[in-house]
């Protein structure tokens, strides 16, 4: 066994952290959600030149790198910067459309020239992943989709991978097929909104858009499982980065506030409240550190990792997030506080790919079944 | 012991669910039932309201307009008007000031102040606070020189709750040069429209504005604005406090919010079943549930133990942390129920007259701010942890 990350990764990490700091700003993300498309395009495109796209997938896809390590890198830096940047939708359509074989697509992904937003989530299906209400119908050579999506990040301005049902109940889990459908496709439309942890997302009504026979992607079981496994993990590795940054502001508040004539953190009470932050952040260290090493093999193996791994973070996101407004008293309530928009992405990631609980669920049911 | 309620109290219980289930205008139930904030005018309409009711002051002794009201009536009326989803009037006066004044206030000062508290003629704001001056209060820098009739006020104050609405602040000053930083401070009544006064709002998390800071340049207050004795004003500072934490027991509003929860919940799935059957998520709910059962009964204990209804001592400690944790548990698992649906921020549907489109559940748009907006229980009237040194200090004599 070895604990550390490959020469390469480690450097990989450098220089994602050195550009995060020179580019990107943690108070920016709030101010950028205010408007289409919630990211600084020039970022993007500075990401995409770094390579931080391409860490995201590997040698047959046109990146150099796409394990479950080189995610884990790549999404912390990402947290430790609360970037903001379309890096999760590509990350999961473009794994899907990878695994799909349609190269074409994901060379342009690879390169930061086409987004593509992932919408799955409907309204009424909670964290349930086989819960697609939105239908495609066959209409003569291609098809016809009618139904709604919900809460799609990043969807502005991006092209759309869409989960439909072509066969099966409400909540079957087979049946479902996935289409690429290309930004401003009449019949799409969006209602977008910026997220109280930053970003943006939409609701998409879908009303008889006709697509042509290449729109459809493939089956979704197997391509949707790739995407949110991916997406899954990434989410864990941001919030590990999001929870090293809390932890150093909360440690450098204890140090420096002062009342009662000595710094707040001399009280024992408050350092014991701090070492049990700082010791289930090293728990959900270990939990990502499975989930990468998970993520590239196959099977439910896999899947009740990477829910053990969502499971901690939602808890330990939650709990590190408040423990810092709290430690902060009246500073840690401000929007002015950086802090407190990196304690909100903790809290929010929580409501995205499945909470605790859901994911709780998730690895009794696969162990049962295993 | 006898946990049901006299006839008489169940009489009393009737009269007040008839009254808060019918006289208070819609337009506000519906604000508060959906989280929205009521604005200034909503605010003094409500007020008013009560007021013109007579429940407005209850705790006042009854010739300065209070009901006589029993603990058990107290908390009868908390109880209903939750659930009415009525709002709450402003505490700053009512609750903190006016006790101050009817313990330790001149009999010009309780005879000008508490009509003018009464019928709303002054909206009080609480300058204790100040950014050096938080959980060790008496830290506290703002300075008032006496000069002839006046003090003459140089200073900052912080985290003043709606200080942008205040026509009068009631603020802890430096007035002495004591060795014990707690001697040599006064309370003093200070008219927020002097020259030298600026309020400046901070922006919460949430995005709201319901704090501010406020400078002091030079400010005059007169020295009949003063009260009970210079160098004194610890003394009454912490007498208030107490009755500011005794509240934060919060069992109406964290009732009112457990149905909040359910009602949320109860139209949410999760893994293609009821989220309210779904065990974990239930068994969440049922420990809110519980905890609540058990705080309303250890709230009433605490309040009955105080002889005449006054103030409860360190006990008050117990209400104000167990109280805070449970509303924003309740807020937790209400943010926890929307799913995905938490992650929308849409501050413009919280505001009267929006006809965008919504997202996710009725009043959704409200609960995700509002958890975070509520972690600042636990860090205000004093933050939890100083609340466990009180209680480790006071009673547990630690
Ligand atoms: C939304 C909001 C509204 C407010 N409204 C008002 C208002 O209207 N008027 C007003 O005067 N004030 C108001 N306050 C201020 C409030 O009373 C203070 O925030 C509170 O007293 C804590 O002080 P602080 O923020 O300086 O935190 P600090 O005192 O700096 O505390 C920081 C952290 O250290 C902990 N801590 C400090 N000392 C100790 C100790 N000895 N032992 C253990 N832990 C300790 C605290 O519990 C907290 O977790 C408001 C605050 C908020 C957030």
């Amino acid at each position: 066994m070895d604990f550390s990350h490959s020469d390469d990764r480690r450097m990989l990490a450098d220089t994602l952290d050195r550009f995060i700091a020179g580019r990107s700003d943690p108070m920016a993300r709030a101010r950028l959600a205010e408007t289409a498309p919630g990211y600084d395009p020039s970022l993007w495109e500075g990401f995409a030149e770094l390579g931080a796209i391409g860490a995201l997938f590997s040698e047959d896809h046109g990146g150099f790198g796409g394990s479950g390590f080189d995610l884990m890198v790549v999404f912390e830096a990402l947290g430790r910067g609360l970037t903001a940047a379309p890096f999760l939708s590509t990350l999961m359509s473009g794994r899907a459309l990878a695994l799909a074989g349609r190269a074409d697509e994901v060379e342009e992904i690879v390169a930061g020239t086409r987004l593509v937003a992932f919408a799955h989530d409907e309204t009424d299906a909670g964290y349930d992943r086989a819960s697609v209400a939105t239908r495609a119908e066959r209409s003569g050579d291609g098809w016809v989709l009618n139904g709604g999506k919900s809460v799609v990040r990043d969807a502005e301005g991006a092209d759309l991978l869409i989960s439909a049902r072509t066969a099966g109940g409400e909540a079957d889990p087979e049946g479902i097929s996935l289409f690429l459908v290309p930004a401003g496709t009449s019949g799409v439309s969006l209602n977008a909104y910026p997220c109280v942890d930053g970003g943006r997302a939409a609701e998409i009504a879908l009303k008889d858009v006709a697509l042509p026979a290449t729109a459809l992607v493939g089956e979704g079981g197997a391509l949707i499982a790739e995407a949110m496994a991916a997406g899954t993990l990434a989410l864990c590795a941001e919030a590990l980065g999001l929870m090293e940054v809390i932890r150093d502001a909360t440690v450098e508040y204890l140090r420096t506030r002062v009342q009662f004539g000595e710094p707040i953190g001399r009280n024992q009470a408050l350092q014991h409240r701090m070492a049990t932050v700082l010791l289930e952040i090293e728990q959900a260290r270990s939990a990502v550190i499975n989930a990468a090493a998970a993520l590239d093999r196959n099977g439910d193996d896999r899947e009740r990792v990477l829910s053990a791994a969502k499971f901690t973070i939602g808890k330990t996101g939650t709990f590190v997030a408040e423990e810092a407004i709290q430690l902060h008293g009246g500073i840690g309530m401000t929007w002015e506080l950086a802090m407190t928009h990196f304690a909100k992405r903790l809290v929010l990631i929580n409501h995205q790919l499945g909470d605790e609980d859901y994911h709780l669920t998730r690895f009794i049911a696969l162990g049962r079944a295993a | 012991m006898d946990l049901e309620f006299t006839p008489a109290e169940e009489a009393f219980r009737a009269e007040v669910r008839e009254y808060y289930t019918t006289q208070v205008p819609a337009r506000l139930s519906e604000k508060i039932r959906l989280g929205q904030h009521l604005d200034k005018a909503e605010q003094e309409e409500w007020h008013a309201i009560l007021n013109r009711k007579g429940w407005l002051v209850p705790h006042w002794p009854v010739e300065w307009g209070g009901t006589g009201w029993s603990v058990v009536e107290r908390y009868i009326v908390d109880l209903e008007s939750s659930l009415a989803n009525a709002p709450r009037a402003l505490p700053f006066g009512i609750n903190m000031l006016a006790p101050v004044l009817l313990k330790y206030g001149s009999e010009a000062q309780k005879a000008y102040w508490l009509p003018r508290i009464k019928d709303g003629s002054d909206w009080w704001c609480q300058g204790y606070s100040e950014p050096g001056a938080g959980s060790d209060l008496a830290a506290l820098k703002t300075r008032a020189v006496r000069d002839g009739d006046h003090y003459v006020v140089n200073g900052q104050k912080t985290w003043t709750t709606l200080g942008q609405h205040a026509t009068m602040m009631f603020a802890l000053v430096r007035t002495g040069q004591s060795e014990r930083r707690q001697e040599g401070i006064s309370f003093l009544l200070v008219d927020m429209a002097s020259p030298g006064i600026e309020v400046r709002p901070i922006i919460t998390l949430d995005g709201g504005h319901e704090v501010n800071e406020v400078f002091f340049s030079d400010v005059r207050v007169p020295v009949a604005n003063l009260v009970g004795e210079e160098n004194r004003g610890w003394t009454y500072a912490k007498y208030l406090l107490t009755y500011e934490r005794t509240g934060m027991a919060s069992v109406g509003a964290s009732t009112a919010a457990l149905g909040w929860l359910r009602s949320i919940a109860g139209k949410a799935r999760r893994n293609g079943q009821p989220l309210l059957d779904d065990p974990l998520f239930a068994a969440r709910v049922a420990r809110a549930e519980i905890e609540l059962a058990n705080l309303s009964t250890t709230a009433l204990r605490v309040v009955a133990a105080v002889a005449g209804g006054g103030a409860p001592g360190a006990e008050s400690s117990m209400l104000k942390i167990k109280g805070t944790e449970l509303r924003q548990e309740i807020s937790a698992l209400t943010r926890r129920a929307l799913g995905p649906h938490a992650q929308p921020f849409m501050p413009e549907a919280l505001e009267e007259g929006f006809n965008g489109e919504a997202v996710g559940p009725e009043g959704a748009a409200a609960v995700t701010p509002q958890y975070f907006n509520l972690r600042k229980l636990s860090i205000f009237g004093g933050s939890n942890e100083i609340q466990k040194n009180i209680i480790s200090k006071m009673i547990l004599q630690l």
